[in-house]
């Protein structure tokens, strides 16, 4: 479990995360929305120690991340995988070299073990034979699936992503939110989502958490989004067509 | 005020990537792959370079030499002075300030603003340390290397030149570059280069590191790496010669 306490991050005089508390859920998909700029990125660098904090605490399982060194964030940091919005795959390795790299950075495994779970994890984001690729060779969402492999080789306990299915269709969005949800509820990690796709909110948002100007505006679930009177949450839900037919 | 915060900036970071690496196997292997990016691929343009710009100097010194009284053994022994003291040591980092300089820029600055370098940290991966550090020992190891071949290839295209051109005949160049030769300029020509190569790999690798926003940003980390490395040389180049020759 990752519970934020009161965090506060100022970028000069612009304070764009106000006291900002909230608790995620162990075994669940815990999703972070809000529109572009209003601070949910921040919030997530904030949590994986990418930005440092102005004020708060960060707890991973009771433990205050924001006051350990950097060794002792490093032991975190390894139960931690994180997908990026351009999944951030490293453009001179392979995909096999890409899954492995945490594996050869942080273990003592034979070259013969690695290759197997290096197999195994693209067998579990649904990819085979796609080792020798290299990254510009693969589509959005092959690439979001190799990020999920390479996140999850090392078992962790927390997994990251943000952004998800920016830059996705929604077919292959709604295979990467389903993926997500999986690996969340089999490994029973703490799984934090940033997004903006309302697909994604009704999905698989166990538990959601609505950034608004910088300070946390509503909190619920799935279901009780559709239901909610919040102003500022309904204009953000349902302000496209589509949706907006969905509430009526 | 901002110089100083650049050099603050500058300092930290060192103290990041001069960490003993995480694991020796991936650090042997990366630094064998920086050799061949930053030091053999480089070969090329060295060879070339040098062999004209001992040419020139060859063919230069000739023309110069008026008075009877001076003996055409001084178009080798000028030559190689030139090329030992400053052309190869000086003028070969300045290229390679501009080539790999911008190379390790870019490519450090693309992975900063793709989020690779991000991705790197939460592994728990010292990413100055991991992407940086095999860079400087690389160019530290290989600049050298590629220096001593660059002044074999000065003094040959200045005899070429002034064998082809008739200007020096093979004797009277061989002599030259045989008379009055001090061991000591090699060991002064070396030691630029290594600070030199210490300058281009770690400025680069600052700026690519520093690198905040989208391409145009990698282009403008890209060209600052070259600016800063080169005026830096031209700086550490006096300080060196006033230190190690006088």
């Amino acid at each position: 479990m990752i519970e934020a306490k009161n965090l506060n991050k100022y970028f000069g005089d612009n304070h764009v995360l106000i006291d900002v508390s909230h608790r995620f859920e162990k075994g669940k998909t815990n999703l972070v929305i809000g529109q572009s700029g209003s601070g949910k990125t921040v919030f997530m660098k904030l949590l994986v120690g990418l930005l440092e904090v102005d004020s708060g605490e960060v707890l991973y399982d009771g433990k205050d991340f924001t006051k350990m060194n950097f060794e002792h964030r490093k032991a975190i940091r390894q139960e931690i995988g994180m997908l990026f919005q351009g999944s951030a795959l490293f453009d001179s390795l392979n995909v096999e070299q890409n899954v492995m790299f945490p594996l050869n950075m942080f273990t003592q495994r034979t070259l013969e073990d690695k290759l197997e779970r290096v197999n195994f994890v693209l067998k579990r984001v649904n990819l085979e034979n796609v080792n020798p690729l290299m990254p510009s060779e693969l589509s959005g969402g092959m690439r979001k699936r190799v990020a999920i492999a390479r996140a999850i080789a090392m078992n962790p306990q927390y997994l990251f992503c943000d952004e998800p299915n920016s830059g996705l269709d929604p077919q292959t969005s709604g295979v990467i939110d389903i993926l997500i949800q999986e690996i969340t509820l089999e490994y029973q990690i703490t799984t934090i989502v940033n997004t903006h796709d309302m697909n994604s909110v009704l999905s698989i948002g166990d538990n959601v958490a609505f950034i608004y100007k910088g300070r946390l505006w509503w909190k619920g679930n799935k279901n009780e989004i559709l239901q909610t009177n919040n102003k500022e949450l309904n204009d953000f839900v349902f302000g496209t067509e589509l949706t907006s037919r969905l509430k009526k | 005020m901002h110089l100083f915060y650049g050099i603050g900036k500058y300092v930290m970071l060192m103290k990041r990537v001069f960490a003993r690496p995480q694991k020796r196997v991936i650090f042997r292997h990366q630094l064998f792959t920086e050799i061949q990016n930053l030091g053999i691929d480089s070969l090329g343009i060295v060879v070339f370079i040098s062999l004209f710009m001992g040419a020139v100097v060859a063919i230069q010194t000739a023309y110069n030499i008026d008075s009877p009284l001076i003996p055409l053994s001084m178009v080798g022994f000028t030559a190689r002075q030139s090329v030992i003291l400053e052309f190869s040591p000086t003028v070969i980092s300045l290229i390679l300030a501009g080539k790999v300089g911008s190379s390790i820029a870019s490519q450090i600055g693309t992975m900063r603003v793709t989020e690779q370098i991000d991705a790197l940290e939460i592994m728990g991966v010292n990413s100055a340390n991991h992407l940086i550090f095999p860079k400087v020992v690389a160019s530290i190891l290989i600049n050298p290397v590629l220096i001593v071949v660059s002044m074999w290839m000065g003094i040959l295209g200045g005899w070429l030149a002034g064998v082809f051109t008739g200007l020096v005949s093979t004797h009277d160049y061989v002599t030259g570059i045989r008379l009055d030769f001090q061991a000591y300029t090699i060991f002064y020509a070396i030691a630029k280069t290594i600070v030199f190569a210490f300058i281009i790999s770690t400025v680069s690798g600052f700026f690519g590191y520093e690198t905040e926003g989208g391409a145009l940003e990698v282009g403008q980390a890209s060209t600052k790496a070259v600016v800063y490395s080169s005026i830096l040389i031209i700086l550490f180049n006096l300080v060196l010669t006033q230190l190690l020759l006088t």
